[in-house]
């Protein structure tokens, strides 16, 4: 792809997110440059909130396209969404993406906010979050593909495993997961509906 | 369209006829410095933990994040007194009158799927379910008062909370589709008349001043920057680091100074040109009596130099509160929900201009002396 501003390749490609209009930006190493820079120095406050501003940080002018495709590449172990259609509709899929993909994330986090750590209320229930809950995205993904696979075996099990969770989301606290259940939720979106007490 | 959908339109549709007649507590013109500030608005950006955000879940699970929110809420001391509208099962007319109306945003008006909002007899609470996030939950008052609308929120969340899996992480807060709003998921806003600061030519001025220190400027509607009207929503930015406190007062230390900008705008209008403003309000005034045909950005335009005109004490016999209603019905689907026919823009515009002719006509609205 050329860059849109001369006929050198484009090895950056920005999504702009301004008051929710998706706005693609393919650009040389030089024009990116002077594009980041602009935003930075234009005075009008909405680079922050873009997602071209948020990327400009951690994706900074040393990355190399192959950088940038190597991260488009990872894939959500819950909901399947890949780091490239995030990029392309600056809406994550699941609340585990920000597990998934927290190094990718934790610098455009701090781009916009200028900070990498919440300090306001928690839920009373849930204080030390809610992961363990969501692997039940996961599993409704893993009982689709059971059906269809016309594993019933697998889809009921699955499907029992989902109304515990439920059941816990409705009423229970989530307990404190062990440090082994804690890799389980950050690694392959395996077998970890254990996490999911009624307690 | 089925028969159950028919009749579920049906039943939806007489809740909008209902809100047609009432007018929402944030346009009465009241509370603390309500000549400026037209509003106070705090925002809470809530997901399930369970589910998928909205933009990746399909339509079935679209489906139940609806009927378990809906259900989680109706059991909770928040919600039994909430009035649930299905916005899937509106007609185009009657989301957008929700819109102009402030009770749901744009996004949520245009979304596809199962989605509803539940709102308060005052038009104080409004809970939107599966717009950008399951859930987002307004608080509105009127005049500045944010300390008010952020008490009343957080006690809307806690009831939530104590019935819903808010999807929530240690290190970043509450989890949100769009990292803009991870964190705390609160976006406070003042909905401010600033007609002086713009004939004055010191609006952009104030505005650098805001980016500045991370506040953001939307016109009335929030349809970019270009503000209808004079009026201005200023708001934060950032989400993440501060507390929900902090982030209020951020917004409310701010507006002080701006009110205070806006009076010398409006005390050296008086003292430096009156003749000038005198004349600018009369023919607002002039215009809003006889005109045949008139365009919803032309009315905004009047109507906006017509409230500086009573508030400069240059109109008699028109209230602030009569002109915030004004502002609303004039709008696309407030005037047909009034006519009770749709109407294209052509006729809307002679409708409008009746409506006004016949607003001011009654108000009397009695153009003071300027001497």
């Amino acid at each position: 792809m050329k860059c849109q501003q001369c006929d050198n390749s484009a090895v950056f490609h920005i999504t702009e997110l301004e008051e929710g209009e998706v706005r693609e930006v393919h650009l040389c190493e030089d024009h990116a440059r002077g594009y980041l820079t602009q935003s930075e120095g234009d005075g009008e406050g909405q680079e922050k909130s873009t997602v071209g501003g948020m990327l400009a940080g951690p994706l900074s002018i040393a990355k190399t396209a192959d950088d940038l495709a190597e991260i488009d590449q990872k894939v959500c172990s819950m909901c399947g969404i890949t780091f490239f259609e995030f990029r392309n509709n600056g809406r994550l899929g699941c609340p585990h993406d920000y597990v998934q993909f927290e190094k990718e994330l934790e610098p455009l986090i701090a781009n916009i906010h200028g900070a990498t750590e919440h300090v306001g209320r928690s839920p009373a229930r849930f204080a030390g979050g809610t992961e363990p809950l969501t692997a039940a995205v996961g599993k409704r993904r893993e009982m689709k593909e059971a059906i269809e696979c016309e594993d019933y075996e697998q889809a009921g099990s699955l499907r029992d495993e989902l109304r515990v969770i439920d059941e816990t989301a409705r009423s229970g606290s989530v307990a404190e997961p062990t440090a082994e259940q804690a890799d389980d939720a950050t690694g392959s979106g395996g077998d970890d509906a254990g996490n999911a007490t009624g307690s | 369209m089925t028969h159950q959908q028919d009749a579920r339109g049906g039943e939806e549709h007489v809740k909008i006829e209902a809100l047609t007649s009432s007018i929402g507590e944030w346009l009465k013109g009241t509370g603390p410095e309500s000549d400026i500030v037209m509003s106070s608005r705090v925002r809470l950006a809530r997901n399930v933990a369970h589910f998928p955000f909205v933009s990746r879940a399909n339509d079935q699970e679209r489906l139940e994040v609806e009927e378990f929110l809906r259900a989680q809420i109706q059991q909770s001391p928040a919600g039994k007194q909430l009035d649930y509208i299905d916005v899937g099962a509106l007609e185009e007319v009657d989301r957008q009158f929700l819109v102009e109306r402030q009770l749901i945003s744009r996004e949520h008006a245009e979304a596809e799927g199962a989605r509803s909002v539940a709102i308060d007899g005052g038009e104080q609470v409004s809970l939107m379910i599966n717009e950008e996030d399951h859930l987002r939950i307004q608080c509105m008052h009127s005049g500045l008062d944010l300390s008010g609308v952020w008490d009343q929120i957080r006690e809307v969340d806690d009831a939530l909370e104590a019935a819903v899996p808010y999807a929530f992480h240690s290190r970043w807060g509450y989890l949100t589709a769009c990292p803009t709003n991870v964190g705390t998921g609160i976006r406070v806003s003042v909905m401010l008349h600033l007609p002086a600061l713009v004939i004055t030519r010191q609006i952009d001025k104030v505005f650098r001043s805001l980016h500045k220190i991370s506040l953001a400027v939307r016109g009335l509607y929030g349809e970019g920057s270009q503000a209808l009207g004079d009026f201005y929503q200023i708001s934060n930015q950032t989400t993440l680091g501060k507390t929900e406190e902090e982030l209020v007062g951020q917004v409310r230390d701010v507006v002080p100074v701006l009110i205070e900008y806006e009076r010398r705008a409006r005390d050296y209008l008086v003292r430096e040109s009156q003749l000038n403003i005198h004349d600018q309000v009369s023919r607002a005034i002039g215009i809003l009596r006889t005109a045949q045909t008139i365009s919803a950005e032309e009315t905004m335009q009047h109507l906006s130099r017509v409230r500086m005109g009573v508030l400069l004490g240059l109109i008699d016999d028109v209230a602030i509160s009569d002109i915030n209603v004004l502002l609303v019905r004039t709008q696309p689907a407030h005037l047909q929900k009034l006519r009770g026919v749709e109407l294209d823009s052509s006729d809307r515009n002679i409708e409008r201009a009746r409506y006004l002719r016949q607003h001011f006509e009654n108000a009397e609205g009695d153009v003071a002396s300027s001497n």
